[in-house]
């Protein structure tokens, strides 16, 4: 059973209110769940607050108009609450991963009405108290960057995995039920991540092939959480000091072919200076390879449910595009139409979209028959142009999900293999 | 060979007692993104699995992976009347504990003996998430 603080007791006792109590009780039910003994202070919480969806709207219509509105769904499904409660003010930092639908696309997106009303309304509901509305699956590029050792309660496991890994933060992946809780409680239970012993490595993966492209990260990410599901890899290897859009690619596919949430690049991440620490002076569990025949299966995994070199839609912006990114596909772009068989959209964080907006590279992707969106991407949206077949991606996370939610086919590839499918409609692309 | 039942020890993840036919999957299940709340269904695109569903099932697998959102996928399925009625596995997670509680099913783990060894796809399983302990009656074959 978790042991509660005097604040937390107090809490869960509804000296603090019931929004804060019905927090609480969520939370040690899941601490129990866990066998966690202690929650952990947090004032960085990343989750999707309120967050409407059709199906909640429906499923809530009843309780939503017998007492005041939003607060229905907030407190019977985000706080598993089998009563109604008032939401107060959020207790600790809280910001509001990607959803919803970008309030300026919702049609292209093909919301209807009813749910970019919905959308819109629960993004309001959020900020009303105190969320602060990042709309993005990358709140590192959008001012949120925790410091090393800092407690965070966060979701989105290309954000966990990125937090842990790369900034050195603490956080396991957090659900919308448990960071609702601890935005309200400012409370998390202690376990796994946030624990010293919890971060070191257990795998040695020794990289044997040059790793450099965005490309070359995704697939050895997409290898390395296949390989090791949720256990902490630490590579050795020729990968040379990648940057943030590297780590992103990287950490996002590892989080989705198995369930990683740290990895230790010896040399690179803060808690890995060498192979030693970051096994904690443990020898590794076990030794795995990655060489050139384990990087072609990866590619021939991340390509075997494409069949139709006709693409009709090509999405890059998963995770969110950085900056640098969207002006990479400018580059590609180069002046030039995209086929009028295929469609191009472009996702990224709003803070993003405003930078590129500044600088011209939203109006470069619309005159070349492209779309710069936000808030969303067309998995965590379901939204797809009308009519999509086939898609080229150039995130192997994008392509693990998209073509089993959507049912469509998908390729896998560089950047510059997907504009050369939205210039001509046609993939051409293959492994260099 | 039936009527014979094992009985595996472990502990509570969340209370209560429920039994069914059992669904085993030596594969680690996605939540969001690798089920489809609405049906029960395993959608992801290589699990053995896929075209499966838990409704009604005994799910005993190792463990969840995947996306954050795995909590949301089953307590959506849960809303939807399409939720396992409990869980076996072995790898705790803070998806899989989360998921387990807001879907309000008995769950168990850390059981004395490998689950995925001992329970079969059809076996008649019951799971006491209160004294921590699965009671497994082996179909008959």
């Amino acid at each position: 059973m978790v042991t509660l603080t005097r604040e937390e007791q107090a809490m869960l006792d509804g000296h603090e209110g019931k929004g804060k109590q019905k927090a609480m009780e969520l939370l040690v039910r899941y601490a129990d769940a866990l066998g966690a003994e202690r929650f952990v202070d947090t004032v960085n919480v990343a989750g999707v607050p309120g967050q409407s969806s059709v199906f909640l709207e429906r499923y809530y219509r009843d309780a939503r108009s017998q007492s005041s509105g939003r607060d229905a769904i907030f407190s019977l499904f985000d706080l598993d609450s089998d009563e109604v409660v008032a939401m107060p003010t959020v207790g600790t930092g809280s910001c509001h991963l990607q959803g919803g639908y970008d309030p300026d696309n919702w049609e292209r997106l093909g919301a209807t009405p009813e749910a970019a009303r919905a959308s819109r309304d629960s993004e309001g509901y959020a900020a009303d108290h105190g969320v602060r509305i990042l709309k993005t699956c990358t709140p590192y590029l959008a001012g949120n960057v925790p410091r090393l050792g800092e407690h965070c309660a966060w979701m989105e496991s290309s954000a966990v995995v990125y937090c842990n890994s790369v900034l050195g933060a603490r956080t396991n992946t957090e659900g919308r039920e448990s960071t609702s809780a601890a935005m309200l409680t400012g409370k998390i239970p202690d376990f796994g991540l946030h624990r010293d012993e919890h971060r070191l490595g257990t795998h040695l993966i020794e990289v044997e092939v040059a790793v450099e492209s965005i490309m070359d990260w995704g697939m050895l990410g997409y290898f390395v959480g296949a390989a090791m599901q949720d256990r902490i890899p630490v590579l050795t290897g020729r990968f040379g000091q990648p940057d943030l859009v590297r780590h992103k690619h990287f950490g996002a596919a590892a989080a989705s072919s198995g369930g990683v949430e740290m990895y230790h690049l010896v040399g690179v991440t803060p808690e890995a200076p060498d192979e030693r620490a970051a096994f904690g002076g443990r020898a590794p569990l076990e030794r795995l390879h990655y060489g050139a025949a384990e990087r072609q299966r990866t590619y021939a995994d991340l390509n075997a449910n494409a069949r139709d070199a006709n693409v009709d839609y090509v999405m890059l912006g998963c995770p969110h595009a950085a900056l640098e990114q969207i002006a990479e596909a400018c580059r590609l772009l180069d002046g030039r139409k995209i086929s009028t068989s295929c469609r191009l959209w472009i996702f990224t964080s709003r803070a993003v979209k405003q930078e590129a907006d500044r600088v011209g590279y939203t109006r470069i992707v619309r005159d070349a028959g492209g779309h710069l969106l936000t808030d969303t991407c067309s998995a965590i949206g379901r939204a797809l142009p009308p009519g999509t077949k086939v898609a080229a991606l150039d995130s192997a996370k994008q392509v693990h999900y998209l073509p089993a939610i959507m049912g469509i086919e998908a390729w896998f590839g560089s950047t510059a293999d997907c504009i050369d499918a939205a210039l001509t409609g046609r993939w051409r692309g293959d492994l260099q | 060979m039936s009527g014979a039942t094992i009985v595996l020890r472990g502990r509570r993840v969340v209370g209560g007692v429920a039994e069914g036919e059992a669904l085993v999957t030596r594969e680690a299940i996605s939540g969001w993104g690798g089920v489809d709340p609405m049906l029960g269904e395993i959608i992801e695109t290589r699990h053995e699995l896929r075209g499966q569903t838990f409704k009604d099932k005994v799910l005993v697998f190792p463990g969840a992976k995947g996306s954050s959102g795995w909590s949301v996928a089953f307590h959506t399925a849960r809303l939807a009347g399409s939720a396992p009625k409990a869980l076996v596995f072995n790898d705790m997670t803070t998806k899989i504990a989360l998921g387990a509680v807001v879907m309000r099913v008995p769950a168990v783990t850390d059981l004395d003996r490998d689950p995925l060894t001992i329970i079969e796809t059809g076996d008649w399983v019951k799971v006491d998430g209160d004294t921590g302990t699965v009671e497994v009656r082996k179909a008959r074959r």
